[in-house]
């Protein structure tokens, strides 16, 4: 019988399965940061049991950490205390992939999996963070799970499931000049709306997708959760294989050959049935923005505000609430509205190549007097990268600066935060009230929109 | 985990669609090592000023609506996976929530501690909206051993979906983790075929 990418995999590492209930899913790789396993590790101790298979958990601290002076004392006593907490559970359990503040594999925990080759085709990945669906980018079940299920891991290995329902996106041709994986994925949730595919789990195909690189693939994978998917994946090809292969954590020799013979038989069967399947236009595709709370609340840059009337009435209360807090009105356009912060990074567009784009457009020009610029790698290496290349030349050389790996911004856990009423256009994932900062306004956008916003001080069409 | 068999309560409604977890629970307030206390800062941002005092049109602030049922809009429970969320609803008192939609993730989480979310018609939503804005003393009985929650202004009763194991997980108290540590020999099984 013919099978989904997503049922190979599954089915792979299906361990048993509970009469009327929920399957035990094997796990191949656990990450870990501090702020989601404190209570998981509390847990183990209470009932007196230790961590199953150590070297399957990667622990990284990254959610509740400071962007400057690293090399100092956290100083939040909170925040001080937590990574505090992290550093022992991984000494007490014995936890042999621990990367605290300052190591040179700490950042963020979806950019160090791949970046050190954690990540690998046909595994299942689990991580108490709901953007573990970036790793779906190497053709992987990778998925975001609560503290409680992170206990299960550490004491199990194994998580109990219930099998979601299978979607598959088509993206048909190609993505026009000037738009990117980010547009790619806002476009497909203001689509689908950001509970439009909870209970499935997605596969993205299509040239558009084949076009891409790695690092445009863990963007589109990252944001699968932002439409309510249990996750997203990407079946593997050439690309993944060249992108894993050389990679600390990778397999090598004999072992490799072996196990990238198997990844060339992951990948949808002719004629496999979905759920539901979808097809889009990639040429369809503009460079696109947020303007509400939700990131389903999206447009292409040139567009306007929907109206009143253009939402569902049991929508309009929460439609409303979410433009009062932007200070937004229905029918509005926004380009040319005049911004204060821009965030480049988070583990959806903290790697490399958003670097690359955003260095590129902002070379021998200024930022605008009006912005603050938060630009943030998401790991060492990404950092010393950016350093290498010569791209913090010419950051810096048009005024801005970078800081330490971490998530940053992006949540608004640590210092960096937007203050109230300002308007960020921001590389991350969420634009929820108070996400970046309590009565901050996101704006969602790509690496470009944002170099173009960081310039113009205002909402700006980087393709004009 | 605490045993959920039937409860008969007055609701707090809340009819904003798509209320995420950074709402239910704000991030800079996940800083804890423990479980303890979440409830206090349930909704932060719009429960309290900036000076920490009360806001008055926020309806946990309203003193005529009590009760340990929560009643929210469509898609609650999106965004992240902090557990922390379902935590500070457990914490603050509440052992149900009720909607026309949730999230997966908070679902999941929702169920390993104990609290039951109930996903109901969005005609039976309005209406308990509706009821309970005209007549806050208005109830609401979810009996899990029958999968029915009743409005009892109306009598209206709608029979709700819950995974068979999870039901039997909450009628008796048991979580997941007991399960799967009952399954390490067959863990142990999996692991030896595929070395």
């Amino acid at each position: 019988m013919s099978k989904t990418l997503f049922d190979k995999i599954w089915d792979a590492h299906v361990v048993s399965s509970v009469e009327n209930g929920p399957t035990q899913l094997y796990i191949d790789r656990h990450f870990c940061h501090e702020v989601t396993s404190p209570q998981a590790f509390n847990g183990l101790r209470a009932r007196g049991l230790r961590v199953f298979r150590p070297e399957l958990t990667t622990m990284t601290a990254d959610h509740n950490t400071p962007t400057i002076d690293q090399d100092q004392p956290v100083k939040d006593p909170i925040s001080r205390n937590q990574l505090d907490t992290f550093a022992r559970n991984a000494a007490e359990f014995n936890m042999p992939l621990y990367f605290p503040l300052g190591h040179q594999k700490n950042g963020v925990v979806h950019i160090i999996g791949p970046e050190n080759g954690f990540t690998q085709p046909g595994m299942t990945i689990v991580c108490g963070d709901s953007h573990t669906s970036t790793h779906g980018a190497f053709g992987t079940i990778a998925f975001g799970i609560g503290t409680s299920e992170v206990e299960m891991v550490l004491a199990t290995q194994c998580v109990l499931q219930s099998r979601p329902k299978t979607m598959r996106i088509n993206y048909n041709g190609k993505l026009g000049k000037g738009v990117m994986a980010k547009d790619l994925a806002l476009f497909t949730i203001a689509k689908l709306t950001t509970g439009g595919a909870t209970g499935y789990f997605v596969e993205y195909a299509g040239k558009a997708i084949r076009n891409m690189s790695m690092e445009e693939r863990m963007t589109v994978c990252n944001l699968s959760i932002e439409m309510g998917a249990r996750g997203g994946m990407i079946a593997p090809d050439q690309t993944t294989f060249d992108y894993v292969k050389g990679r600390e954590f990778a397999p090598k020799g004999e072992e490799w050959e072996q196990k990238l013979a198997y990844w060339k038989t992951l990948k949808s069967d002719e004629g496999a049935k979905f759920d539901l399947e979808l097809d889009f236009d990639a040429a369809d595709i503009q460079p696109m923005i947020t303007y509400g709370t939700n990131p389903g609340m999206g447009m292409g840059i040139q567009e306007s505000i929907p109206t009143l009337d253009q939402i569902d009435e049991a929508g309009r209360i929460s439609f409303q609430k979410s433009l009062d807090y932007m200070g937004f009105a229905a029918g509005e356009k926004l380009v040319g509205k005049p911004i204060d912060y821009v965030f480049l990074g988070s583990c959806t567009n903290g790697r490399i190549e958003d670097f690359r784009v955003f260095a590129q457009y902002v070379k021998g020009k200024k930022i605008a007097d009006n912005v603050t610029a938060w630009l943030v790698p998401g790991s060492w290496g990404v950092e010393k990268q950016i350093r290498e290349e010569g791209l913090l030349d010419i950051l810096t050389e048009a005024g801005f600066k970078l800081r330490q790996p971490g998530c940053s911004a992006c949540l608004a856990m640590n210092d960096d935060k937007v203050p109230a009423g300002k308007y960020a256009v921001s590389t991350s994932n969420r634009n929820f009230e108070g996400r970046q900062g309590p009565g901050a306004r996101t704006i969602l956008a790509g690496p470009l929109v944002a170099a173009a916003a960081a310039i113009s001080g205002k909402i700006t069409d980087p393709r004009v | 985990m605490e045993k959920f068999v039937k409860l008969t309560s007055t609701v707090v409604p809340l009819p904003i669609e798509n209320v995420d977890t950074d709402q239910i629970i704000p991030a800079r307030f996940l800083k804890a090592t423990d479980k303890n206390g979440f409830g206090d800062n349930l909704f932060a941002d719009w429960r309290y000023n900036k000076d920490g005092s009360p806001k008055a049109d926020f309806v946990l602030n309203n003193p005529s609506f009590k009760g340990s049922i929560l009643v929210a809009g469509k898609n609650f429970g999106s965004g992240s996976s902090r557990e922390h969320a379902a935590w500070a609803i457990d914490g603050y008192g509440f052992k149900v929530v009720v909607s026309s939609f949730f999230a997966d993730i908070f679902k999941n989480n929702a169920l390993n501690n104990g609290v039951l979310p109930v996903v109901v018609s969005p005609e039976f939503l309005a209406d308990i909206f509706s009821d309970v804005s005209s007549n806050p003393a208005t109830t609401l009985t979810v009996d899990l051993e029958n999968q029915v929650i009743t409005n009892n202004a109306t009598g209206k009763a709608e029979s709700f979906e819950i995974n068979p194991y999870k039901k039997e997980c909450l009628l008796k108290g048991l979580d997941d983790i007991d399960y799967l540590l009952s399954k390490k020999d067959l863990i142990e099984q999996y692991e030896a075929t595929r070395k």
